[in-house]
């Protein structure tokens, strides 16, 4: 077991009957780092979470989790991993207070210790003035503080989030994402779920999935550089002919229309994509502006999940 | 400690959450008010002015003194008067009487002779109580003014214990104790689990420390309190209302009732960990319910039924719970005298408590 890395994890699969919900998924989370999950959903995401934590059983496969076997011995692991599920999972008619002290008593957290802790969860996750109130009245955003509170009042070595962000407003996510940063700065290490490319972005690591399998992982910037294509910004005045033009190229591997622009995927191995693309809206009687551009993680994305038959050679 | 603290912690929490539940709140005291004025009014078998019509053909001095001594006794009600069987029938089948007195017209010879009877009763046998009570009719000592009055020769002579003045509630609330605690207790962690099941809390639940034995046994504490708090409230409503006495020790009763309140928790927590809603668990309490009340002996006697009900009633806990209740409230009987019992009801509770905790499990598939 590497000393490095928080989760280990080596050709881990569920199926549900006939149903593959990963696939032989290898994983090498670092300790003390953001790794997130990018994909959609049903890629997987919260089954491989699940498994991790032991909640399922892996139909194939292991993993390595803190240097503890799981499933095998989750029972050892709970106090030292938090956990945070996709819907909110406090209790509703308790105030936010008596929701961190059950939650604190759970993990046996020193009664002498926990009003101090209580309190400082409290101010970190600014729910000081929420104190008294019902969980259950709170607003998206404060719920989520609550919950990542809950899940990181016993200070896990690893957080599990689940979609954390999906419910809440763009300000929480970005406070929401200033607070991870502060948790992994500490030392936790954090394997986050999503399917928003900003925040896939803001990971130190992020493995995208598809159908339950792993389709890239790395670094964000060294999966954009590393897409295997040429990424062509379209800027024309009549965009949809322009993507209807260019879809008849056979080398194009995926078109997109963001606003009046277009981004055109076009493998690395085709020569002159640019020029092709020039010369195809010539054709077409149709003023563009086309230039090379850098790819984006959505870029990316779409580059590691396009079907084989659409990957044109 | 560090278990026993964790218990303590669920066990706060589900104090907390019950406090603000209103609805559960009504229910532990609405369901035992409404049952035991539903059953203690309502439900009596002793009978008293049953609608009855008079066919008098002898019409003599003899058959007038008869019918006004019947009257008298209150068991009837003379409503209607005619003239012929053939119209006591007619009455007795539209439902308009359940009794019929058909004197015959030789009534004062039929008096005297002692092979044979002298009035005819006719009865609505679809209602099994009116045709009990009809048997009774036939042992009514009417003294006749006549010089042939026959002697009432009592062979057996029934002397009721525990309860001589037959009122209905006396019998019917120690078993209805055993029904009130059954469907509440029952019912309250039927849906305990499924409910966080269902809001989401027992993914998280189960991503704790907490182990499932704790997550059982501090969910069932508060309820066994609550359920001695039932308790209470009945046997004062039974007291004042009705006048229903505990003979026995109330240490006794109370013991008792904690064993038997365990065993329904502890079989709603099994439930509840079977199913997959908040109502799949409401209809597994219901299915109990039927057989609870009907072969336990609380509404009819347990021995007179087929030798299968029987063994189904013994596996029941209210079964042994009603006869704990009957003998310790009316016979005065101490619990060591019905050891068996209880004994019973404890190990369905260990056994049912540690079913549920084995099923629940803190995985997800």
């Amino acid at each position: 077991m590497n000393a490095e890395l928080a989760i280990r994890a080596r050709g881990l699969s569920k199926d549900f009957g006939s149903l593959r919900a990963v696939d032989r998924l290898d994983l090498d989370v670092p300790r003390a780092s953001i790794y997130g999950f990018l994909g959609p959903n049903g890629s997987g995401k919260s089954t491989t979470i699940r498994m991790l934590c032991g909640l399922l059983t892996p139909s194939e496969g292991s993993a390595s989790v803190l240097g503890v076997d799981v499933p095998g011995d989750s029972g050892n692991l709970k106090p030292r991993i938090g956990y945070m599920t996709q819907k909110f999972s406090l209790f509703g008619d308790m105030t936010v207070f008596e929701n961190l002290q059950f939650i604190a008593e759970i993990y046996s957290i020193p009664a002498s210790r926990r009003a101090a802790r209580i309190d400082e969860v409290l101010e970190h996750y600014d729910l000081v003035e929420q104190r008294g109130q019902f969980a259950g009245t709170m607003s998206g955003g404060q719920k989520q503080r609550l919950a990542l509170g809950c899940a990181v009042i016993h200070k896990p070595e690893l957080l599990l989030l689940d979609e954390p962000t999906s419910a809440v407003d763009p300000q929480s996510r970005r406070d929401f994402w200033a607070n991870l940063f502060r948790l992994a700065q500490a030392g936790t290490t954090i394997l986050v779920s999503t399917h928003y490319m900003d925040e896939a972005e803001r990971c130190h690591r992020l493995a995208i999935l598809d159908h339950g399998a792993k389709v890239a992982d790395g670094a964000p910037g060294d999966l954009q550089r590393s897409t295997g294509m040429n990424i062509i910004e379209v800027l024309a005045d009549d965009p949809y002919h322009a993507q209807t033009a260019i879809s008849t190229m056979p080398a194009v591997a995926s078109v997109t229309q963001l606003g009046i622009r277009l981004r055109v995927l076009i493998p690395e191995t085709i020569p002159d994509a640019l020029d092709q693309v020039q010369a195809v809206l010539a054709d077409h009687g149709i003023s563009a502006d086309t230039r090379l551009s850098g790819a984006s993680l959505e870029d990316v994305f779409v580059a590691v999940t396009l079907g084989p038959e659409e990957r044109a050679e | 400690m560090k278990s026993l603290s964790r218990l303590m912690a669920v066990t706060r929490k589900e104090v907390r959450q019950m406090r603000r539940d209103r609805l559960t709140f009504a229910m532990i005291f609405g369901i035992p008010l409404m049952q035991i004025i539903l059953f203690g009014y309502a439900i009596n078998t002793d009978v008293r002015n049953l609608r009855t019509a008079v066919a008098d053909e002898a019409n003599t001095h003899l058959s007038h003194d008869f019918v006004a001594q019947l009257n008298a006794t209150q068991v009837t009600d003379i409503r209607e008067r005619v003239n012929t069987v053939a119209q006591l029938e007619d009455l007795l089948r539209s439902g308009e009487v359940s009794v019929g007195i058909a004197i015959p017209p030789d009534f004062d010879r039929r008096v005297a002779d002692e092979t044979r009877a002298a009035v005819h009763i006719l009865v609505d046998g679809s209602d099994p109580t009116i045709a009990g009570i009809a048997d009774a009719l036939r042992n009514l000592p009417l003294g006749f003014d006549t010089a042939v009055q026959r002697q009432p020769t009592e062979l057996i002579e029934v002397r009721a214990y525990y309860n001589p003045e037959r009122r209905t509630p006396v019998n019917i609330i120690p078993g209805l104790i055993g029904v009130i605690l059954m469907m509440t207790m029952m019912m309250f962690t039927a849906v305990a689990v499924v409910r966080e099941r269902e809001r989401g809390n027992l993914e998280l639940l189960i991503n704790t420390p907490v182990t499932s034995a704790e997550l059982m046994v501090g969910k069932v504490l508060p309820y066994i309190f609550l359920g001695l708090v039932q308790l209470a409230v009945i046997l004062t409503v039974g007291k004042l209302l009705f006048a229903v006495p505990v003979r026995g020790s109330i240490v006794d009763l109370y013991l008792a009732g904690c064993v038997y309140i365990a065993a329904n928790l502890a079989l709603g927590l099994f439930f509840s960990t079977a199913v997959k809603s908040q109502f799949q668990a409401i209809q597994l309490t219901f299915f109990m319910m039927l057989p609870s009340i009907l072969l336990s002996g609380f509404v009819f006697p347990f021995d007179g039924m087929p030798e299968a009900a029987r063994w189904i009633g013994e596996v029941l806990p209210i079964t042994h719970f009603i006869r704990l209740t009957r003998g310790i409230m009316l016979r005065e009987a101490g619990l060591g005298e019905m050891v068996g019992e209880l004994v019973y009801l404890g190990a369905f509770a260990v056994v049912a408590m540690t079913a549920a905790a084995l099923r629940f499990s803190k995985r997800l598939d």
